[in-house]
Formats: C-alpha cells, sequence, structure tokens
C-alpha cells in the first residue's frame, strides 16, 4: 500500500501537519499571553489523524469537527489569516467574530464547523452524507470525535442511521486517551472504540494515529468505500494529545503523569514523519527546517492580519440570526 | 411561484397537513421527510398517508427511533443544499433531541458568521386531552421561542396547517410547526393548490372594541366561544391568533389593545413561565397608558398533565374558564 503513495502526497500530508503544528503553538501561547479571549482546545499531538483523512477529500467533501477543531480546519484548506481573526475575535475572522475557536467553520471548504458539544457533529455528519446521497454525488462526510464523545447516545444514533442508509460517512474516533480530564480506563469499559462498530454492522478499523501513512491507508480505504455506496466505516486513530484539555499549561491538575506524556511525546508524529520521510529520500531535514520555516512566516503574517484587522462593529451583533 | 387559483373544498386538519406536505415535495426536488413511521404508516396521526405511493421511497424516510440522530440528520442535509421536512412525533419528545435543536439546528448560521442557510422545517405535536399522560402531552413552544434563530407557528385551522407549512418551507431558516393533537378531525376550508401564510403576521379572527383576547394555537377556538359568552356582560372580545409566535407580531396585539383597553392571553401550557408571560411584557412596554386592567392569563396550572380523563378536564383551559378569568379580571 505504501508504495501507492506519491512523494508529493507524502510532502503533502507533512505539510499539513507542520502547519497545524504551529498554528497551535502560537495559538496556545498567544491565548495564554491573553492576547486571545476565551479557551482554546489544542490538537498538538494529533496532527497524523487530520493531515491522512483531509488529504483525501475536496472542498465538495464534508467534515464536522470538535472542540479541538483548528487542525481539522487547517487541514482541510484553512487559511491562517482568517483563521487567527477568528481567535482574535475580529470582524475578518472565518465567522466574523461570532463563533471563535469552538465554532470555527467555513462552508467553502466543506467545514462543517468545530463544536462546543461533545458528540455533536456525529448527527451533522450524517446529514450531510444523507444529502450527498440524496443529491446523487460521491462526495462523503468524515466526522471527527473523541474516545469521549463515543459514550454520547448522538454518536450512537448517528452510526446506526449511516449503516442503516447505507450513507457516505466516515467515523474517525481519535483515541486520544481521555475524555477531557478522564483517562478511558474511567469512562469506558473497553480499550477500542472500535470495537463499537460491530453493533452496527459497519467495519471497525484500528489504526496508529501517530502514524500518517497508516492513517493515510487507512482512511483512503474507508473513503473509497463510502463514495462507492458501501456505507459507514468506524476508523479509530490512536494519539494523544501532547498538551491539556485547554491551552497549553492548562489548569495544571494531576490527572495524567509525566511518564506517559514523555512516552507519547517521543512517538511526536511528526519526528517519527520526518525521519521517515528523510530516510525514503523524499523530504530531507534541511527542506523539512525549509518548511517549518515558511510555516512560521505565514503563522507571522497570519497574526499579523488578525491584530491589524478591525473588531467586529456593535452593530453586528443582531446580524445573521437569521437568513 | 405563483399562487393557485383558491377553489374551496372542506378538509380535515390532518388532510390539510398532508396537502401541504404535497406541495412542499412537489415544490423542491431537494425536499424530502424524514421521521418515526412517516413512510410506512403515513406517521402514528395518519397526516403523510398516501405520499410514501405518491413520491416513492426517495422522498420519504423512516428512521430509527432516534430523535437527536434525527434533528441532526436535517441540519447537516439543509446546510448542504437540501429542504429537509423533519418530523418530531410528540413535541414532548424535544427532550431526546434539544442539543441539535438548541445548540445545532437554531445557532449554526450565527456561529458561522452566517455562511449557512438551515431550511429545515420541523413538524411536531402538542396537545393534551386525549388522556395520554404527562409525556405525550405537553405544549412546550415557550422552549423553542426562547431559542434566537429558530421560527415557531401554531397552526389553528386546516387552512393554516396547510398554509405554515408551505411557508415554513419556503423560508430559509429552521421552522418549527407547532400542531395540535385534538384539532386533527377538525373541519375546515382548504384551497386546492400551494399557497402560503406569511410567517410573523398575525391573524384577528374575530374583530372586536373593549377586550383583546390572545389565544394560542387550540385555544383560539376555546377563545372565539368564550368571546360569544362574554356578549352578555357588555364584551366585544377581539380574538388575535398570533399564527406565528417567533418572530411575534407585537404590532398588531399593542394595536388592538389601544384600542380596546383590555387584554387576555390564553395558552394550553403551563401558565408560569409560558409564552403569554413574554406577550403580556410587550404588552405593558408598549401600551401601558392604554391599559384599564392588569393584563389577564389563562394557561395550564403548574402540575405535570395528568392522565385520567377526571383530572386532565381540569387541566386543559377552556372557553368557561376564560370567562371565569375575565370576570374575574373586570371584576364583572
Amino acid at each position: 500500500m505504501t508504495s501507492q503513495i506519491t512523494d508529493n502526497v507524502l510532502r503533502d500530508m507533512h505539510h499539513r501537519m507542520v502547519r497545524i503544528r504551529i498554528f497551535e503553538e502560537s495559538a496556545g501561547k498567544l491565548m495564554e499571553d491573553g492576547k486571545i479571549p476565551g479557551a482554546l482546545h489544542l490538537y498538538v499531538g494529533q496532527e497524523a489523524v487530520a493531515a491522512g483523512v483531509m488529504v483525501h477529500l475536496s472542498n465538495d467533501d464534508w467534515i464536522t469537527s470538535t472542540h479541538r477543531g483548528h487542525g481539522h480546519l487547517i487541514a482541510k484548506g484553512g487559511e491562517f489569516d482568517r483563521m487567527f481573526a477568528e481567535l482574535f475575535g475580529r470582524a475578518t475572522g472565518y465567522c466574523k467574530g461570532k463563533g471563535g475557536s469552538m465554532h470555527i467553520s467555513n462552508m467553502d471548504l466543506g467545514m462543517l464547523g468545530a463544536n462546543g458539544i461533545v458528540g455533536g457533529g456525529p448527527p451533522i455528519a450524517v446529514g450531510a452524507a444523507f444529502s450527498s446521497k440524496f443529491r446523487r454525488t460521491t462526495n462523503v462526510a468524515c466526522t471527527f470525535f473523541g474516545d469521549g464523545a463515543s459514550n454520547e447516545g448522538a454518536f450512537h444514533e448517528a452510526a446506526n442511521m449511516a449503516s442503516l442508509y447505507k450513507l457516505p460517512c466516515i467515523f474517525v474516533c481519535e483515541n486520544n486517551g481521555y475524555g477531557e480530564y478522564t483517562s478511558q480506563a474511567n469512562h469506558q469499559a473497553i480499550v477500542d472504540v472500535a470495537d463499537r462498530a460491530a453493533g452496527y454492522g459497519m467495519p471497525g478499523v484500528i489504526v496508529d494515529g501517530m502514524d500518517a501513512v497508516a492513517v493515510y491507508e487507512a482512511a483512503g480505504e474507508a473513503i473509497a468505500r463510502a463514495r462507492a455506496g458501501d456505507g459507514p466505516t468506524l476508523l479509530e486513530c490512536k494519539t494523544y494529545r501532547f498538551y491539556d484539555h485547554v491551552g497549553v499549561r492548562g489548569m495544571g491538575l494531576s490527572y495524567r503523569t509525566d511518564e506517559e506524556v514523555a512516552y507519547w511525546k517521543k512517538r511526536d508524529p511528526i519526528k517519527l514523519f520526518e525521519a521517515r520521510l528523510a530516510e525514503q529520500g523524499i523530504l530531507s531535514a534541511e527542506q523539512a527546517a525549509a518548511v517549518h520555516e515558511e510555516v512560521t512566516r505565514q503563522v507571522r503574517e497570519g497574526i499579523a492580519f488578525a491584530e491589524s484587522s478591525p473588531l467586529p462593529d456593535p452593530s453586528a451583533l443582531l446580524e445573521d440570526v437569521y437568513a | 411561484m405563483a399562487e393557485a387559483q383558491a377553489k374551496p373544498r372542506t378538509l380535515p386538519y390532518v388532510a390539510a397537513i398532508t396537502d401541504g406536505v404535497r406541495e412542499v415535495l412537489k415544490e423542491f426536488d431537494n425536499a424530502f421527510v424524514a421521521g418515526e413511521d412517516v413512510a410506512g404508516a403515513g406517521s402514528v396521526y395518519g397526516y403523510y398517508n398516501g405520499l410514501l405511493k405518491e413520491f416513492g421511497p426517495d422522498r420519504i424516510y423512516d428512521t430509527p427511533i432516534s430523535e437527536e440522530g434525527i434533528v441532526g440528520l436535517g441540519v447537516g442535509a439543509s446546510a448542504t443544499g437540501c429542504r429537509p421536512i423533519i418530523d418530531l412525533m410528540f413535541m414532548d419528545f424535544m427532550g431526546e433531541c434539544m442539543d441539535e435543536i438548541a445548540n445545532q439546528l437554531a445557532k449554526m448560521r450565527y456561529m458561522f458568521g452566517g455562511s449557512a442557510k438551515l431550511p429545515v422545517t420541523m413538524l411536531t405535536m402538542a396537545g393534551a386531552g386525549a388522556s395520554l399522560a404527562a409525556q405525550h402531552s405537553q405544549s412546550l413552544e415557550a422552549w423553542i421561542c426562547h431559542l434566537p434563530g429558530l421560527k415557531v407557528v401554531m397552526p389553528t385551522t386546516p387552512y393554516d396547517a396547510k398554509g405554515l407549512i408551505i411557508a415554513a418551507a419556503r423560508d430559509d431558516n429552521p421552522v418549527i410547526v407547532v400542531l395540535n393533537k385534538m384539532s386533527l378531525a377538525m373541519q375546515g376550508e382548504v384551497p386546492e393548490g400551494s399557497y402560503s401564510i406569511p410567517l410573523g403576521k398575525a391573524n384577528i379572527v374575530r374583530p372586536g372594541s373593549n377586550l383583546t383576547i390572545v389565544a394560542l394555537g387550540r385555544m383560539v377556538h376555546e377563545a372565539l366561544k368564550a368571546a360569544e359568552a362574554l356578549e352578555e356582560f357588555g364584551l366585544d372580545a377581539e380574538v388575535i391568533d398570533p399564527r406565528t409566535l417567533q418572530p411575534f407580531d407585537t404590532a398588531t396585539v399593542v394595536e388592538s389593545v389601544k384600542k380596546t383597553h383590555r387584554a387576555l392571553i390564553v395558552h394550553e401550557a403551563v401558565r408560569f413561565g409560558g409564552f403569554g408571560g413574554e406577550i403580556a411584557a410587550q404588552i405593558q412596554e408598549e401600551a401601558f397608558d392604554y391599559l384599564d386592567a392588569p393584563v389577564g392569563r389563562v394557561g395550564a396550572p403548574f402540575s405535570p398533565v395528568p392522565f385520567s380523563p377526571a383530572l386532565e378536564k381540569h387541566y386543559v383551559p377552556n372557553a368557561a374558564r376564560i370567562v371565569a378569568e375575565t370576570r374575574r379580571l373586570l371584576g364583572l
């Protein structure tokens, strides 16, 4: 399978992952410096999942995201300037400053929103997949959710309906081991969320979520199956968030050990991927560094755009409530 | 779309609903119906009877008993180019899907800075009086009128049921159509073809001069009976059916009160915290100086809906209670 991935796709995935990482590192710092209002849930550590899935999708394919949604939007093609503008609450943001981090979205990119409600996304993705089938397109809908959301009724209702109607819907579970501050062992009696697929008559696939290529291959299969009209797949990606539930330092709660965090950081998806690409002669260390440098520059520009953008006019408060 | 020539004929409320949905399915290729027991069974109320045969299984979908999934289906499908009609068998079941209604359906457009459109029509059933007890009889319109982003209509006649369903489906916003189960057999004139009733515009169903009764849903008919009974006390009541609760036609109500100087609000929902309180507040804010008496409210008592007919008949407001409250209010 690996041989089928072109070098360009591998570089593309790397680029998407680096874009997520540097955006998130900067956004987290800006929040903790008090420059970005509200709460940010950072995607650092999980980049291989968003990149490995999204590289298969076009703007006509839909995704629903989570409270940890910046990475999904970036991987789907989100631009830094309008994303930072949204996080800064500016009129030039993707949502004109009305959504912020937890509702950041872009309909033109097929991104049906981050979502502040755990489990809010899967039923909406089922609706988008239903719509694709109803309108006789081959577009798919991917819904991202966590191990925590797999305990919500909404997930189960959505999974059952997607399978019943054989909808082109891919349930991507990013199992990062924690529902907010509660470990998976303390919130569900199973180890593999993919087991739940059996209850809905769909394939359940487990993949190393720190390995972009593994995610790419498994997602590719699930998406091809969906496009062919063969129905949904539950794809569980075992991953880890390097930072806290909220922000970088978080609230200083002790709910996971330093050893555990250190273990997973050794499996940093970007470092693993860069080592592999260098070894295969696809992207040298120098070339990778150049990507980081270029993305860092784009992040700086995005922040400058946001900071120099106007705040929403108070008259905008009551706009967009109704069409 | 050109409005069809009105040709008078009489239909029950239940068939008027069917007729409205039929017109929507004919008008919009991207419209479909989804809900529990809507296809094979034609709904437990029978108001989709015949539509599966007429439009085929690609337009009418039975769903699992999964209310959150059903509303989510409407959210996702409408945001991506469909015009769904979503059926929630009993309004009481909103408890099962309130996240998708309140946090997704109502707010998505605003949260997205206006980039999404959600033309969902949700039909649901309210009302007590059939001994269906506490979980199948409620009138919970106040819950949804409190959510910016939703529109809410309450059809009271067969004519209104058809016209408001068509108006709801043509609107680019989520509109919840609150039907009443005790009105299903009610007969009324329903023109053939397509017509719509403007959202946000109240209907003065009985003009009057010295008392305004604003009645919601089925209570309109009780208010009309009460208005006749009140004539012997020298009252000439104007009865207003708001038709749409959100957005509410405050202007028509306030104009009426400025003329009549007295106002009574009637709804089937529990009085405390009900939508009538909002109407009363609007009246006193905009017509305080015109009022000759406090604004009265008639609603259900502060209890769950009881099962036994012996109790339920004391629960649901009726013409006699409207008359009694009016007399108490005005000292007649």
